[in-house]
């Protein structure tokens, strides 16, 4: 296991790298000079750009540029955005918002998701059934931005129940956003609950545990339950990673200062130090929870070992 | 048990796209599906066959493919749609009014008919999804198809090529490309296409970011066929590589790629919409469902009809696509037949 581990963290350093690679590639792609747009109406004397086209490393070819940014990574340095505000400083104000969101999220797949997926499941065939089939269907099709725009209007606007947009509430106003970017995989925890449940049903051990005597509820709580809940509870431990880097939108459509934000500002103002520092942590999270899924797997499935 | 243990290993790989975790369930059950086959044609049609008895029966397919026809017929003839309308006939007096009986979606902002405006903006949805998956099909189905059919080297390196794409965020991929592309100089020059703003840069960009799950799909199907006897004895008779990957591999690993493709293209259209109203979409004069719910964001608690109507019409247009691979899935999926 240790040496698996291992192996798997040496292979998110190549990972990482051509993903941060990419993506300042792309930025430095972009011929405008930020320096002059920077210094806007009035112009900068030319010492002075030259100056800060040096500290920022602008006038060196792409390689060597990276080179620079990932030695400063190496030690912790993110860099500055272009008025001189340390980027990791942006990224420990911005994380704790999407992670937030990130969590409230979660909360919401795993209390709504398991519990639609295993009365589902239990009860096949069912009204209650049909009626989560067709609400994951709904809550799949329905675009995010769509969903925030309906539920804003609706729940905020209309009812005023929730607040339409920010963060000023405090945790409740983490509440309407939080479900809507739940949705989608909200409705496949719920569709994977059920029809892993119902597949461990019908497992022969199940009807050993009916033959010996034990009541329905006894087998489906401490015989099934556990077993059919493995694929769930990977499926959100992954999608934990691909939350943080796709809150984009609902942190656009509820006006919330996440890390999607922050890298969408920066686009605009081509700030290529926290666009690829954003994006490297946020790929760095997306490998670190699916390494941390696959170790769980070994964990809760016996049957399964890494050499 | 060695099989689930492996399947299983490869289902928690993956993260991101929910969908993609039920396509690698279906793997498995495909792979299965097709054993030793002496008249592979014989064998498909059956299963093809089998998969249409199945899809008949289904309210969800019929649901989907009749509003993904209605949409689909919208797109390629708007002006039936319109009821008469020309969408660039504008008059600001009309501005914002709600849907009437001559009007049946009201006006926008600047007093154009809103059912033209509604129904002339399927075109570019449409053609971003279907250009778009069969853009990411064609790289996803090259690549996983080499990597799984030669192994070793080749497969290492374009395995840890897909990993670095795979762990970016397709939208914020795509944001970062979009904005920069109509800036972009390779050599002096602007870049074709993606310097434009249109359909086609929106295509690309999703096909830059979004053609992982492809990848892995096929190179997985290329993997479990590529072992099986009747490749054994078509190399036997002497096929070379290409052949034996188009002739004989890659028509048995079509059923999971079939029913990615077609949830893949609601994915997009609502991938489009988001860009688009993120700003680096489509600009007007395109008619897009995006920016018509941008646009109608600032009136929604004046003429709230400006943000519902395309929402809802975004919506039953991914539905339909999202509903069909529904279907389509349970019905080549061969452990669901009773």
């Amino acid at each position: 296991m240790g040496r698996y581990v291992a192996r798997r963290l040496l292979l998110t350093i190549p990972v990482l790298i051509g993903a941060s690679f990419l993506i300042f590639a792309m930025v430095y792609a972009l011929p405008g000079d930020p320096i002059r747009a920077l210094a806007g109406d009035r112009p900068l004397p030319a010492s002075v750009q030259a100056a800060l086209r040096a500290e920022y490393n602008l006038d060196d070819p792409l390689l060597v540029q990276y080179g620079k940014y990932v030695a400063g990574l190496l030690q912790g340095d993110f860099g500055t955005d272009f008025s001189g505000r340390p980027v990791l400083q942006t990224i420990t104000e911005r994380l704790p918002v999407t992670a937030t969101l990130t969590g409230v999220a979660i909360v919401f797949e795993i209390v709504i998701g398991i519990a639609a997926g295993v009365l589902a499941g239990l009860r096949r065939g069912s009204f209650f059934d049909n009626l989560v089939l067709v609400t994951t269907t709904l809550l799949v099709s329905i675009p995010v931005l769509v969903l925030g725009f309906v539920s804003q209007y609706v729940l905020g606007v209309r009812l005023q129940v929730v607040p339409v947009a920010g963060i000023g509430e405090g945790l409740y106003s983490y509440l309407l956003p939080g479900f809507i970017l739940a949705a989608i995989s909200l409705a496949y925890v719920a569709r994977l609950t059920r029809t892993s449940l119902a597949d461990s049903l019908r497992a022969d051990y199940v009807r050993t545990a009916r033959a010996k005597g034990l009541d329905r509820r006894t087998v489906v709580v401490r015989h099934t339950l556990r077993n059919s809940l493995i694929p769930v509870v990977t499926f959100i431990g992954a999608d934990i990673g691909s939350l943080l880097g796709g809150a984009i939108i609902t942190e656009s459509v509820f006006n919330i200062p996440g890390l999607g934000r922050a890298v969408f500002d920066s686009v605009t103002r081509q700030e290529g130090a926290v666009i690829v520092g954003i994006i490297t942590l946020l790929v760095f999270f997306f490998i670190f929870f699916n390494l941390v899924v696959d170790v769980l797997y070994a964990v809760l499935d016996p049957r399964i070992r890494y050499e | 048990m060695s099989e689930p243990t492996t399947s299983q290993r490869h289902r928690s790989d993956e993260g991101r796209d929910p969908h993609q975790r039920e396509e690698e369930v279906e793997v498995g059950a495909t792979a299965l599906a097709a054993p030793d086959v002496d008249e592979a044609d014989e064998k498909q049609t059956s299963l093809w066959g089998d998969a249409w008895r199945e899809l008949r029966r289904k309210p969800f397919f019929w649901i989907g493919g009749v509003l993904a026809v209605f949409f689909l017929l919208m797109a390629i003839f708007p002006s039936l749609f319109a009821r008469g309308a020309d969408p660039r006939a504008c008059s600001l007096s009309n501005s914002a009014q709600p849907p009437s009986g001559a009007h049946w979606f009201g006006y926008d902002q600047l007093g154009c008919d809103y059912l033209a405006q509604v129904v002339y903006g399927a075109r570019n949805s449409l053609q971003i999804g279907f250009t778009g998956v069969i853009g990411l099909l064609v790289v996803g189905v090259v690549v996983g198809a080499l990597a799984g059919y030669f192994g070793g080297w080749v497969d290492s390196l374009l395995a840890r090529i897909t990993d670095i794409f795979y762990a970016l965020p397709l939208i914020l991929g795509a944001l970062i490309l979009l904005r920069v592309g109509p800036e972009a100089r390779i050599f002096g020059e602007p870049v074709p296409v993606i310097s434009e703003r249109g359909p086609g840069a929106i295509a690309i960009a999703l096909v830059f970011f979004g053609w992982m799950t492809a990848m892995r799909l096929v190179r997985s199907q290329v993997i479990a066929i590529k072992s099986s006897d009747y490749v054994a004895a078509a190399r036997a008779l002497g096929a070379g590589p290409l052949r034996i990957l188009v002739r004989h591999i890659l028509p048995n690993a079509v059923a999971p790629v079939i029913v990615y493709a077609t949830i893949t293209v609601g994915a997009l259209i609502a991938a489009e919409a988001a860009l688009t109203y993120l700003g680096v979409g489509l600009q007007r004069p395109n008619y897009s469902w995006g920016l018509q719910i941008s646009d109608g964001q600032n009136l929604l608690r004046t003429a709230p009809h400006l943000v519902l109507i395309p929402s809802v019409v975004l919506s039953l247009t991914v539905m339909a696509f999202v509903m069909m691979g529904d279907a389509l899935r349970d019905a080549l999926d061969p452990r669901q037949r009773s």
